[in-house]
Formats: C-alpha cells, structure tokens, sequence
C-alpha cells in the first residue's frame, strides 16, 4: 500500500526468544475435499498465542479452506485439531465463535438490511428485561466502531455504506467476542493506508493481550509491517513455516509461487507513458462540470484514446462515485458529457455499455459476479449482454474467448464449468476482470482492479492493461495501491473530499511521497 | 496521517430523511385510511364502532394466521399448509371437545398438532433441503387429509366451557372485544417482542437479508428457519382454535385457500417475500384491508362477493409494483 516504510516489529525478536511452549491452535494433516479438487492435502498449521501468524499463498492455495476448516464452515475429509491442547471439532461459525474463536471471512459475511449495531452486537447484545436493549446496544457499537476509527451512526442500515466501512463494520464484530484467537482473512483487500494502521494498532493490542492472530493479505508490505510468523502454502500444501525476520521478502515470493525464479515475479513492462498521446489526437469522452449532490462535486475531465488516467484519493474520497457517474451508474444532477464530441446521454449503465464504456465494481460479491453461474457463463455475460439478448453469441467464439481470458489471467482452477461461488476470492475477481474485457471497450472503468489478488497475478494484470490502452483502449484506473497508479497511469487525477483536486500528468518528479502529499493537502503546487 | 483520520470520520453516508424500510407499511396504512374515508364518505353507519368491531371480530384469526406467515416470509420462505392446519386444529377441537375430553387436553393438544406439522415442515426444509414451497404443499395435503380422518362431517361444539368462552366478550358503548380479538391482539404484541426484541428475531431478519452471511456470523441459522415453521405452525392451529369459537363447529372443508389470503395479506402489509424485510404491524394493516374491502362489497349490496377477489388482486399487483419500484430505487 502507499507507505512502504518498513515498520519495527519490537515483539518479534522476543517472541522468538521467549517462544511459549504450546501453540492454541494446532491442526495437524488437515485434508479437504470438494467435489473434484482436492483444496487442502495434508496440512499442517499451528497457532500461538500473542502472535501474528500470516498465511500466504497465491490465489486458490487454500488460506480461506484452512480457515474454514477450522472454524466448522468446511469439512475436514482427515486429519485433527486441538485447540488448548484438547481435540476438538466446531460444528460452525456460531460454534467456534462460542470457544472464543472470531472471525472476519473473506469478503464482507454481513447482514445488509440490518443496522450498524445489529451486524456488530448480535450474538452478544446486551439485554434489558430479557429483550434486546437497542439503546445500550447502538451505545456500545460505536464504543467498537470507534476503535477501528468509524465514526458513523449505529442505527443507520449497514447497505447504506461503502464496502470499507462494512469492512471494518465486520472486523468490529470480530472485536466485540472476547477471543483467543482472532482470524482475519484479507481484512484490508479494500481498506486504506490509515484505516490498515488502525487495524494493527488494534491487532498490535490484542498481541499484547495474548491474543493469537491469523492474518491473510496480498500486502508484502502489510505482511512484513505486522507479522512474527509465516506459514506458506501452495496449490492446497503447506510448502513451510519461517519466522518473519528469517525470510527475506524474495525468498517468500519463490516460496509462494511455484517454478518461477523470483527476478520474474513483480516486473513490470515499463509503460511508454509520453508517446501515448499524440498531440493532435481528440478526446473519447469530455465532462464538463459534471456533478452529483452528495457524491462528487462538480468536475471536468478529458479522456483520451489509448490513455491511462490514474485516480488517487483516499477511500470515500469520491473515486467510486466518479466512475459511476461516467458509467451512468448514477444520473449526474448538473453538467455534460460528450462523447466524440458528441452530446452523449449516459443515464443507465445500459446506454453506457452500447458506448462501449465498461465498468468493474469494486463491490464484486454485490453487484459484479454471479455464483450460481459458471465461469464460463459468468465471462460471456458481458460479451452477451452487448450483442443483445436476441442473437446469442456462437458457441464455438464463446468458448474460445473464455479459454483465452482463463490463460491470460491465470485464472485458476482453469475449468470453463466450475461454478464460480466455488472459486476463491481472488480467481472470482480475475472472471470478473475477464467479463469486461471481453466487451472490448472502448473505455474501461477499473474500480479497484486488484483486489484481492495474488502479487503475481497483479502484475499479469497490470501489463494486460497497458496493453489494452496501447491498442487505443482508454482506461480509468481506480486503485488504493499508489505505486500501480504510478506505474500504469498517464495522468493522475486527485480526488479528495468529493472533489477533484488535481490533475498531473505522472512523470518522473512524480514519486508516492509527492503524491501523498497531494492527497493530503489537496494542492497541486506546494 | 491526521488528516485521512478526519477525512475517515467525515465521510458522507446518505441520510434520509425517512426510512425507506417503512415506505411500503406507511403506503399500507395510507390505503386503509383512504378506504375507511371513502367508505365513510359513501355509505352511513361505515364508520361506525359496530362496523369497526366486526372487522377485528370476523378476522381475528387471519390476523393470527398472518402474523405467523410473516416470520416464515421474512427469513424468505413460505408456508402454504397454514389453511389446511387451521381447518385440522379447529376439527381436532370440535371431536375432542364431542368425545367429551375436558377443555384442558383439548386446547394445547389441537395446539400442538400445527407446532407438530410445523416442525416437520422445518426439518423438511432446512435439513433435506426441500423447497419450502414443496414441503409445505405437503404439509397442506397432510393435514387436509387428516382433517377427514377425524370427521368428515360438521362436528358442532357444544362443550360448555368452550361456549363460555365463545360468548365472552368486552363492551365499551357500542365497541366489541371478543376472547378471539383480545387473543390475536396478543399474539401480534408477542410477535412484535420476539421479532423486534429477541436475539431469535434479528436472526430470522438476517436470515432473511443473507443465509450464507447469518451463518458465518455465527448465528444459529438452522435453528431460526426450522423454528420459523414451528410458530406458523402454530399460530394456524390457534387460528384454527379462534375459528372454532368464531363458527362454534369443525368442519374439515374450512379454510380452503386461506393460507393465499395470509400471504395476500403479508404482502400488501409491506414483507417483501424475498425475506428480511417486513414488520408484523404491516401484515396486521394487510389483514384489514382485506376486511375492508370485503366490508365495503357488502355495503355496496348489489355487487357480488367476487369482487372481494378481484380487488385484492389489484390491491396485490399494485403493492408488488410498489414494492419493486421502491427496492430497484435502493440499489
Ligand atoms: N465450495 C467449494 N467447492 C469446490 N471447490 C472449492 C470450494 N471452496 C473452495 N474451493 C476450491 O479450493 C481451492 C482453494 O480455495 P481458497 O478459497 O481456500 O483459496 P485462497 O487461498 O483463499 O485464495 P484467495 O487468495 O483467492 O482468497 C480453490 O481451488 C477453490 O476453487
Ligand atoms: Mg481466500
């Protein structure tokens, strides 16, 4: 993420001094089986108290199967826990939560139509004359929301916010139980450098406390910032388990990814970012004074043909909104948008996509992917929904542009009829890449692109993406990473407070401390 | 980094003014007041306290048999067995009460007949994963069945204690209570605690909004959708109770095609039957417009009571229009 410093870990030398003798949790040969894959083969995984452990694998290694393994959400086909040194089974979530297990699973597992409180405190409400005590209830949710630095109204219905904050709305959950042992699976995919740190400020606490915690991210830097312990696995093995000090960050990148030799991993190409425009060349899609009451104010941007704009801000800052007021996600209230220098009406997302304008929504659990289809049928969608529902599109097409989108993106497994709710969070992310690409559009509105993905994928991505915008794709790209907008982008454009504060052309005294500042501030010339 | 901190906290969440979750009970309620004043407007002695009384009087056990409809609607499912139970309790009741067993045994056994087929209609549902629209066709079918086994005749009651209980009844001027209203009131005020008070109801409201999100956050899902049955289950043999004493008889033909006027009046009441969203007080507005509609036909006096059908599906098109106008607007 942007601050790449390296953080002293001032526990993590006493703790491996001081090692306690027995781990909380220990499984040992945990194998797990799904229909047709095996997820987890043999594994072993052990747990001590007042540490972070960090679980690290690539996408579809098996981190969320372990978890789930644990607390009772998958079934374990062999192998034993113990936790506290007593064998044990939990029979689910609710079971393992009761022994003082919490947990924050992959992807936001909240209620959307209850409030802040009741997706916090439920399970643990306090009560006044055997009923729920609503007011005591809201009272302490904030107590929680707080710590995690949320500073938003209880009572007020949790789908009503963006995904961050019902991120952190369900890391408070975790907080409220008072557990041993603490799993966070990828809790930061879709927080900020501030909200991250306040997290491990909590994390570091509860260390302190003797808490045990299990950590998931694709961060490096996250990793190296908070952890003691990695254990790695690969394609459903354990490959090792080190203490953080005593693995260099190369090393845990070759162990992670299997047959690569790690000078590959993490390059790359070097964007060709001043020829990209020529000078006589018209813009795709001109805003002028384009705005919405409450969501961006007013603001005006050229895109141009074969063109990356980067779009930095803080989360909440009004780069979603943006997009979406491009995409016609939502109905601007003022201002224009041409296309072609053309007066172009883009009020529904429909009307957008026959410009060919695409866009892929952060929120993919949401609003983007649909787990009852399969993987094939998931990437088609978009390609399908531009033909028109009347001319379907051949079968013989199909089935090459979705074994073409597999490869390019690693998506893994690499089976078309795999149903995508049984993929994990990471490859879901890459079919929903993959659907919008294959629309071929003329303007692609990335939202928080890599998400959740694997460092090696990433870069897949990144290349395919300044690709694309070398054949004249013009591309918007929206990321929290400020070190692949740098690298990607042409122009970069600041968003802070619902407004747009710069626009700078990314160039070479461009660097991430610059651009922080820049958000920070929100001035051009300091 | 004080400054993303500020940002973080003034970060804007859309207030509105008023919750959009009470729209569709708010418009439910605009419809009875519109109802009621065009009836008063139209006809004399509409809105009288006789009329009034009779209203609650005709429908208590609709109420009962919607207020147990709306747990089972709002974690997402559907019970369409609660007309045949209704008509199996109120037979159970009728050749017990003939057979001459005292009220005691009589009452919590043709209770416990509908929280029986309830839980088995649960188990059904949540543990051999039969679509509840299948499992309760079945239950429907079973108790239907059954009704006939114990009499398939008119069995008339005329236990002593049971008629006492019949008759007794409030007046306050030209206001009626009766032991039915003053029951289904109840059962409506304890349906508003559980749903609205208890760890059991904000679960089945989770349930409604994300089974897989209810679940991983470690709350007893399982339970609350089996459960959900049982009280439909139940409050449909104590409708079935309340129509024995509303009829003073059993008749195992009773209640065909009630469980539709149940969801009829859930829906209009403003549950969406997707689940996880919905209030008891909504469905109770739901059960009397429907009243009212058949009320109005009846001071009309020259249509026939078909027209009852006809506008409660109008009523019904118009509500789920409404509904998914007002749920398209959300996202
Ligand atoms: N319910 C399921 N049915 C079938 N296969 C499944 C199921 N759940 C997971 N898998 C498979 O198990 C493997 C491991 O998935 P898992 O979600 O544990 O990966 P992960 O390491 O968490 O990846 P990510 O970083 O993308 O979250 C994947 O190949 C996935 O497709
Ligand atoms: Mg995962």
């Amino acid at each position: 993420m942007i601050a790449s410093t390296p953080q002293q870990r001032p526990t993590a030398a006493t703790e491996a001094e001081h090692q306690p003798t027995s781990p909380i949790v220990q499984m040992s040969g945990i194998t797990v089986e799904f229909p047709g894959v095996k997820a987890l083969e043999n594994v072993d995984f052990r747990l001590f108290p007042g540490e972070v452990h960090a679980l690290m694998g690539e996408n579809g290694a098996g981190k969320s199967t372990l978890i789930k393994a644990l607390t009772g959400v998958n079934q374990i086909a062999s192998g034993s826990i113990t936790v506290n040194a007593t064998p044990i089974r939990f029979s689910g979530p609710a079971d393992a939560r009761e022994n003082g297990i919490s947990t924050v699973y992959q992807e936001v597992n909240l209620c959307t139509n209850l409030t802040v409180a009741e997706n916090i405190m439920l399970g643990s409400e306090p009560r006044r004359f055997g009923g729920l005590d609503w007011r005591s209830m809201r009272r302490q949710a904030a107590v929680f929301l707080k710590r995690m630095g949320l500073n938003i109204d209880p009572g007020s219905s949790l789908g009503s916010h963006s995904l961050a904050v019902q991120q952190l709305v369900a890391i408070s959950r975790a907080m409220v139980v008072d557990a041993k042992v603490l799993i966070l699976d990828e809790p930061t995919s879709s927080l900020d450098t501030d909200e991250v740190e306040q997290l491990f400020a909590v994390m570091r606490q509860l260390r302190e406390d003797g808490v045990a915690i299990l950590f998931v991210s694709h961060f490096l830097d996250q990793i190296y910032a908070i952890s003691d312990r990695i254990t790695i696995l690969r394609n459903g093995a354990l490959v090792e388990e080190r203490l953080t000090g005593e693995l260099p960050q190369r090393e845990l990148v070759s162990l992670m990814i299997a047959g690569t030799s790690d000078a590959t991993v993490g390059q790359v190409i070097e964007r060709n970012v001043v020829s990209a425009r020529k000078s006589d060349a018209k813009p795709l899609l001109q805003a002028v004074g384009l705005g919405r009451k409450g969501a961006v104010q007013p603001f005006d941007l050229e895109l141009y043909p074969g063109e990356v704009i980067g779009m930095a801000g803080l989360l909440g800052s009004g780069r979603t909104e943006l997009a979406r007021l491009l995409y016609g996600a939502d109905k601007a209230d003022e201002g224009s948008i041409q296309l072609h220098g053309v007066q172009a009406k883009l009020r529904t997302p429909r009307q957008a996509l026959g410009h060919k304008i695409a866009y892929t929504s952060e929120d993919r659990k949401g609003e983007g992917v649909i787990g009852d289809l399969s993987v094939a049928e998931n990437i088609i969608l978009g390609l399908q929904a531009a033909r028109g529902w009347t001319r379907p599109l051949p079968a013989t097409k199909a089935a090459q542009v979705v074994d073409a989108y597999i490869k390019a993106l690693g998506v893994r497994p690499a089976n078309p009829q795999a149903l995508l709710k049984n993929l994990s969070g990471g490859n879901q992310q890459k079919v929903l890449l993959a659907r919008w690409l294959a629309t071929a559009p003329k303007l692609l509105l990335l939202d928080e692109p890599t998400r959740g993905i694997d460092i090696g994928a990433k870069t897949e991505i990144m290349n395919l993406v300044s690709e694309l915008a070398e054949q004249g794709m013009s591309v918007v790209f929206i990321s929290a990473e400020l070190e692949e907008v740098l690298r990607l982008s042409d122009r970069i454009v600041v968003m802070r407070d619902h407004t747009k504060v710069a626009e700078i052309p990314s160039s070479q005294d461009v660097d991430v401390p610059r651009l922080i500042e820049i958000i920070a501030t929100g001035e051009e010339n300091t | 980094m004080s400054v993303a901190t500020a940002t973080v906290s003034g970060r804007v969440t859309p207030k509105l003014s008023l919750d959009r979750r009470y729209l569709p009970v708010i418009g439910t309620v605009v419809v009875f007041l519109l109802m009621l004043l065009v009836g008063g407007v139209r006809y004399e002695n509409f809105l009288s306290p006789a009329v009034i009384s009779n209203l609650f009087i005709n429908n208590a056990h609709l109420i009962v048999l919607a207020t147990g409809m709306t747990f089972v609607i709002l974690t997402g499912g559907i019970d369409l067995s609660v007309g045949a139970v209704l008509a199996l309790s109120s037979v159970i009741t009728a050749t017990l009460l003939q057979a001459g067993i005292p009220l005691i045994i009589v009452l919590p056994v043709a209770l416990l007949a509908g929280s029986v087929i309830g839980l088995g209609m649960g188990v059904m549902i949540q543990y051999f994963e039969v679509q509840p629209f299948v499992a309760t066709l079945a239950g429907m079918f079973l108790a239907r069945g059954l009704c006939f086994i114990f009499a398939p005749q008119s069995v008339p009651i005329r236990d002593q204690g049971f008629v006492s209980l019949t008759n007794w009844g409030l007046t306050v001027g030209r206001w009626r209570l009766t032991a039915a209203v003053v029951i289904a009131l109840l059962v409506v005020v304890g349906a508003l605690w559980v749903l609205h008070r208890t760890r059991f109801g904000r679960t089945v409201y989770a349930v409604g909004g994300g089974e897989q999100s209810a679940t991983l956050m470690g709350l007893r899902v399982a339970r609350t959708k089996v459960l959900v049955y049982v009280i439909s289950g139940t409050c449909a043999s104590l409708a079935g109770i309340l129509f024995a004493m509303f009829s003073r008889s059993g008749y195992a033909l009773t209640g065909v095609g009630m469980e539709l006027d149940a969801i009829a009046a859930v829906v209009i009441g403003g549950t969406l039957l997707v689940g996880g969203m919905g209030f008891v007080a909504g469905s109770l507005v739901g059960v009397m417009v429907l009243g009212l509609i058949q009320t109005i036909i009846t001071f009309e006096g020259t249509l026939s009571s078909w027209w009852t059908k006809i506008v409660i599906g109008v009523l019904l098109l118009v509500f789920v229009i409404l509904q998914r106008i007002l749920s398209l607007r959300r996202t």
